[in-house]
């Protein structure tokens, strides 16, 4: 039985097949990552509980009108000043937590009129339902700002220059890490989180 | 006999394309594995409010979207100017959300019953939405104790908002 040779199969159009793709793949994909504020809502309360009372000190009010005004601790504040407030609100360290135990890292003025404990300050932002969504963002951003500067102090402070709250944050949820490193960092930022645990509420909107 | 031959006058040898396929299919791998699919059409505007104390969403992570805004001009004959919530690719009632929410995890291929406590659902809010639309959302989810969202943002300063 004579063999034929089998013909050579034409590869030059194989160029413009692959260019086909390949600008298929550019017009229906995109680049961008998402990425934004997370944030837990609180649970819908059992019927017939009410919520524990709040001492004022220890509560940090931020009321947005629906000019898009901010008034923190019934005073008129700017946007770029609500960072500062906060850290001072919640770094102030003023009495104790629970336990009775005072703030030992807190480096706040302990002023009596504000909060005790980073443990039992709570920011409580409430806006009107014609308040704009970009200025709701900005005020939920700096709120966690100020948590997360105050985090990165302790961070750097008890584990060193290179492990800041956020870094080790972003390291942690990057979907390329290794199990034992998440282990580590989890632990090191639970007590992180333990010292300024973030407690803000999104209260219902007032009209 | 001269050992060497004499070069032809002026004529370039033609450059070889037989590697052109290579680079191309290198150039679609890079694309295909760093991009992501668009996943829904808006109709809705998307203008992102801008944040810098951002976490990332990553591909793994089990997310549910609901966008929310004006409806974009070519839609606004049809549907009006007030702000709308867009589901999958339609317009919605804040009434369909919990409907939407219990569709997508049970029916989504990326997504299951099993991670119905760990999904996060991310609101994709146009900048000039009123917030009472978002209460309303944001209470329809703590209603079926959808409780983890995120704010999906662009990376900025927030006096980069008020622009």
């Amino acid at each position: 039985m004579g063999r034929r040779n089998i013909p050579e199969v034409n590869a030059g159009s194989m160029a413009d097949i692959a260019f086909l793709l390949l600008i298929f793949f550019l017009v229906t994909t995109t680049f961008e990552v998402d990425n934004g504020i997370n944030r837990k809502l609180p649970p819908m309360p059992p019927p017939g509980v009410t919520p524990p009372i709040i001492k004022q000190k220890n509560l940090f009010t931020v009321l947005v009108n629906k000019n898009n005004d901010l008034l923190v601790e019934e005073e008129v504040m700017d946007l770029k000043d609500l960072r500062q407030a906060a850290i001072e609100f919640l770094d102030n360290g003023g009495g104790t937590n629970e336990k009775g135990e005072p703030c030992n890292y807190c480096k706040g003025k302990r002023s009596p009129d504000s909060s005790d404990h980073p443990n039992k300050a709570i920011v409580s932002v409430r806006n009107d339902r014609e308040t704009d969504y970009k200025t709701f963002i900005s005020v939920q951003n700096e709120l966690v700002g100020a948590y997360n500067t105050l985090r990165n102090r302790e961070a750097i402070r008890l584990y060193g220059k290179n492990s800041s709250y956020t870094t080790m944050d972003s390291i942690y949820s990057h979907p390329q890490t290794g199990e034992v490193l998440k282990e580590e960092l989890k632990k090191k930022m639970d007590v992180i989180k333990d010292m300024y645990p973030m407690k803000i509420s999104e209260a219902e909107t007032n009209n | 006999m001269s050992k060497f031959k004499k070069k032809k006058s002026g004529e370039l040898p033609p450059v070889s394309t037989a590697a052109l396929p290579d680079i191309v299919f290198m150039l679609l791998f890079f694309f295909m594995t760093v991009t992501t699919f668009k996943k829904d059409d808006y109709k809705v505007k998307q203008e992102l409010p801008y944040a810098d104390q951002v976490q990332v969403l990553n591909k793994d992570d089990k997310v549910i979207y609901i966008y929310a805004g004006k409806p974009s001009s070519r839609y606004q004959k049809e549907f009006g100017t007030q702000a709308k919530i867009q589901l999958n690719d339609k317009f919605a009632d804040v009434s369909e959300i919990k409907d939407y929410w219990f569709n997508e995890i049970n029916n989504n291929p990326k997504l299951g019953q099993q991670f119905q406590n760990i999904a996060i659902t991310a609101l994709k809010v146009d900048n000039e939405t009123n917030m009472g639309l978002i209460a309303d959302i944001k209470q329809q989810l703590r209603e079926i104790n959808a409780l983890k969202i995120n704010y999906t943002t662009r990376k900025g300063n927030v006096q980069q908002n008020f622009k």
